[in-house]
């Protein structure tokens, strides 16, 4: 069955139809992209997955279960984690912070226990580390994980989004243009960690990307948005050398 | 030398509770000495419990306006609560629970109770609304507060309680009856249960709690929010339970602060002075220059802009116009870029590091 | 007949309030920041008032001018040298800042005039109207203030929308940075935005201590915070807002004085306030904002 499977999906801010009737099934485990010129609609399909926007109207199943309307606090225990196009860390926090803060729904203890040093708080923090950590190691900021995370270089910053996304344990994971910003060395070593995650996390990934290197380098499939519509659809090759993708990206 | 080494093996957050605790324990013991051998003037015997409360709605505060972000303006409100239903618990049970020993916490218990329920309530609100219209609101509900109980008449007799909003008379007590809130004239014969130690004690609780609760699953919820709301919000984390979860602890905290303060007076009224939204603000002054989210800060800034006007008191007129001043200059010296950008390069440390290399130059 | 002269009460109390939520709603809309000092500039044009007209037996004409003169030198000085410094900083250290003003300033009162209040006599000299056999007076301190509250009001929209300095005031309060890149003087236009503001605040202190003529040093304080949640009401940074909301604000204030509680008034002025925000929180001519994300 399919992890995640779109039918239909639109909204309009004013008369500004953004998205219009967006249809994508997605099986579980693929890494599919999602790419367009901007002002697509790209991140505001983004937004109406995670619930930001609620949709005028379509359907949006996750896993078996309809998911449309629902807050982005449900949707994200439902189990879709997401990154953001300008970064949106917890600045004034520790690296190891941020991904406890994702990990705060799978490991959970009272506010009393924490305030009053209970056993259950040693431990679960203790459990809560470790796999922080872990997580951490993974993206190669164990080293960094008691610094603020402002204080991160930017390359380390997109790292972190996703480390911290990846803790909330999802099923399908969102990234928003993970390499914007990244040197050709950076993306590479992204490429790698993406490919990486998604075998040893067992997530299905979604991403928005215009490194056309990085899309057609790990994507199994890729849908073009433009105009807040569907352009295309399909395997990289094909879709990458579509004469309608070309002209909406280089213009007539 | 084993000591230091356990000590050194703490994490840093632990580390720092001590060693706050330490000090305080410390200026504890100091100030009984003092009091002991007779150095200490009246004056300053009289601000020792002030101190604590002021320390205590500086943390409370702290809570609100550093770790969840979220500006109130109407703190003074909640400690307003906890002082009237402390005193009026007091009041009551005066007669048939005559130990202190047991009262007291009963009290204190009932004002942090009371106002962490209209804590809860102004955390509802406080989802809806943002910025500065929730500093409006906060102190929309400060001054609320205030004006209601100035019309409140609570008496009791043997026929039980009695209710008015207009005046004494019409409480309509018989003859055995006993106002215990009289309107504006407030609550009188409060027993002075509060003492520097009990305060002291107090003190240090609400740091621990607030401390315990940022370093714990909780309070990283609440920072999150504080740091970015929809980034929160993605990785699943419940806005409206941790907003509503820091409000009424926050209010708990102030109302401990309000019963304190209400044991330590003979006479409870609620004032401008005291209890309106110019004392609200001193708190929020507090926590600002004790640096936001920073718990030691608060308590260090209330003791020093306590001390501060008193110190100055050989001035008598000048003294609130200087404090204004300070405030004014600490606030551009802390914030202004250039003066960011001049501290930056003249820290104490590299001051005295250029001097000595200069020095050593010269030699 | 009380009710109506209760009314008409009320919208003029409510005028004044409009006139000083004009310059938080001004200020607020072009420095995105609280000025809480903005009640003291009506306190102390109130004692420049009393100072020239009691003590220097002038003409009340003469010492509003200087009291209007004296508040808006006084408002670009306090903008000049303890706001301007802390441009881009956090609303709240700029928050903070302005407490600090306002407790400067009425601690410079208390020194200048003393603690004990000062009886404040009105620059107005026109004669009560008396209507329906004398059952309606309308003082006329009411029939001064309303139509100078029409008139500032429609004289500010004009301005706002029609001149050069108007039409920068919009954009920086659009976009500062959008309106720098446009060639706009933020500084200029913010410093005049105090101006008016404060200029405004003197012509409301004239008109308020004249009809409600007792003056202490924290005689602005609640007129300020009370315009301020006026301007709230009204939805923050609109110019007719803080007219709807001074209004709404004085005539509430007034009716529930008269016939519910002289003590809970303000009570209830906020208790409405509060539910107003509920259930439109950005006050009812505000506008919506939503973060991007």
């Amino acid at each position: 069955m399919a992890m995640l499977s779109v039918k239909n999906l639109g909204i309009s801010f004013g008369g500004l139809r953004a998205v219009d009737s967006f249809n994508i099934t997605i099986e579980k485990g693929e890494l599919y992209g999602l790419i367009g010129p901007n002002g697509a609609g790209k991140t505001t399909a983004f937004n109406l997955l995670t619930g930001v926007y609620k949709p005028d109207s379509g359907v949006i199943t996750l896993d078996g279960r309809n998911i449309t309307g629902l807050s982005t606090i449900e949707i994200n225990k439902a189990g879709i984690a997401r990154t953001f196009q300008n970064i949106r860390l917890f600045k004034n926090m520790t690296v190891l912070d941020n991904v406890k803060i994702g990990l705060h729904n799978n490991y959970k203890y009272s506010t009393a226990s924490g305030i009053l040093r209970l056993p259950s708080f040693f431990k679960t923090e203790k459990l809560m580390n470790e796999k922080a950590f872990d997580i951490l190691k993974v993206f190669d900021l164990d080293q960094e994980a008691h610094y603020l995370s402002a204080n991160l270089p930017y390359g380390k910053q997109r790292k972190l989004e996703i480390a911290r996304a990846l803790a909330t344990n999802p099923k399908m994971l969102l990234l928003d243009e993970p390499a914007a910003g990244m040197n050709p060395s950076e993306t590479e070593e992204l490429m790698k960690t993406i490919t990486l995650i998604r075998k040893k996390y067992d997530v299905t990934i979604l991403l928005i990307e215009h490194d056309m290197k990085l899309v057609a380098g790990i994507c199994e499939k890729i849908f073009v948005l433009n105009f807040g519509m569907e352009l295309a659809n399909g395997r990289p090759q094909e879709v990458l050398n579509n004469p309608e993708v070309i002209k909406a990206y280089l213009g007539e | 030398m084993k000591q230091w080494k356990v000590f050194n093996q703490l994490n840093k957050s632990t580390r720092a509770n001590v060693i706050t605790i330490g000090v305080i324990a410390i200026i504890y013991v100091l100030c009984q000495l003092l009091i002991a051998v007779g150095a200490l003037s009246n004056l300053m015997q009289g601000l020792l419990v002030p101190l604590c409360y002021y320390s205590i709605l500086a943390v409370s505060l702290n809570l609100t306006v550093g770790i969840l972000g979220e500006l109130s303006l109407g703190h003074a409100g909640f400690m307003c609560i906890g002082a009237f239903s402390g005193a009026f618990f007091s009041r009551l049970t005066e007669n048939t629970i005559t130990s202190p020993w047991i009262r007291f916490p009963l009290a204190i218990m009932i004002g942090a109770i009371f106002a962490a329920l209209f804590g809860g309530l102004i955390g509802i609100v406080v989802l809806r609304l943002r910025g500065d219209y929730l500093a409006i609101v906060t102190l929309a509900f400060g001054e609320i507060i205030k004006n209601i109980i100035n019309v409140l008449y609570i008496g009791i007799d043997g026929s039980g309680f009695h209710f008015s909003m207009k005046d004494s008379l019409s409480l309509g007590l018989a003859k055995d009856g006993d106002i215990i809130l009289n309107g504006a004239k407030g609550i009188t014969g409060t027993p002075n249960d509060t003492t520097f130690t009990i305060a002291t004690i107090f003190l240090i609780v609400v740091y621990l709690i607030i401390t315990n609760l940022v370093n714990s699953r909780s309070g990283r919820a609440i920072q999150a929010i504080r740091d970015n709301r929809i980034a929160a919000e993605s990785v699943g984390i419940d806005i409206t339970k941790f907003k509503i979860l820091a409000f009424t602890l926050s209010a708990a905290m102030a109302g401990i602060a309000g019963v304190l303060y209400s044991h330590n007076i003979s006479t409870l009224v609620a004032t401008p002075k005291n209890f309106g939204y110019n004392m609200s603000i001193m708190i929020l002054v507090f926590v600002v220059l004790g640096g936001m989210g920073n718990i030691r800060g608060s308590i260090i800034a209330a003791v020093l802009l306590t001390l501060l006007p008193e110190y100055l008191r050989f001035m008598q007129d000048y003294r609130m116009l200087i404090y204004a001043i300070v405030l004014i200059v600490m606030m551009i010296f802390n914030w202004n870029p250039a003066c960011i950008a001049w501290r930056k390069n003249h820290t104490i440390k590299g001051t005295l590091l250029s001097l000595l290399k200069k020095n050593r130059k010269e030699a | 007949m009380s009710f109506v002269s209760y009314l008409i009460k009320g919208v003029s109390l409510g005028s004044v309030y409009s006139i000083i939520a004009l310059g938080y709603t001004m200020v607020y809309g072009i420095a995105k920041m609280l000025n809480f000092a903005h009640g003291d500039v009506i306190m102390v044009g109130g004692y420049v008032i009393f100072t020239v007209m009691s003590m220097m037996g002038l003409n009340p004409v003469i010492a509003v001018l200087i009291s209007i003169i004296f508040c808006t030198l006084l408002g670009v000085t306090i903008e000049r040298v303890a706001y301007k410094p802390l441009r881009g900083a956090s609303s709240l250290a700029v928050l903070i800042t302005a407490i600090g003003v306002s407790y400067l300033l009425q601690n410079i009162a208390l020194l200048v005039f003393g603690a004990d209040t000062k009886s404040f006599s009105s620059v107005i000299t026109l004669p009560a109207l008396k209507l329906a056999d004398g059952a309606l007076t309308i003082s006329g301190e009411t029939l001064v203030t309303i139509p100078i509250c029409i008139i500032i009001m429609v004289a500010l929209t004009i301005f706002v929308k029609k001149s050069r300095t108007g039409r920068s005031m919009l954009a920086v309060s659009e976009d500062k940075a959008a309106a720098v890149l446009m060639g706009v003087n933020v500084n200029k236009t913010i410093a005049i935005t105090f101006a008016i503001g404060s200029s405004l605040a003197a012509v409301a202190s004239a008109l308020m201590f004249s009809a409600y003529p007792s003056l202490t040093s924290t005689s602005g304080s609640m007129p300020g915070i009370k315009a301020f949640v006026a301007a709230v009401f009204g939805g923050i940074g609109s110019i007719p807002g803080a007219m709807i909301g001074g209004i709404l604000l004085g005539v509430i204030e007034i009716l529930s004085r008269a016939y519910i509680s002289s003590q809970l008034a303000d009570a209830i002025v906020f208790m409405i306030l509060i539910l107003v925000l509920l259930v439109k929180p950005t006050g009812i001519l505000g506008k919506k904002m939503q973060e991007k994300v």
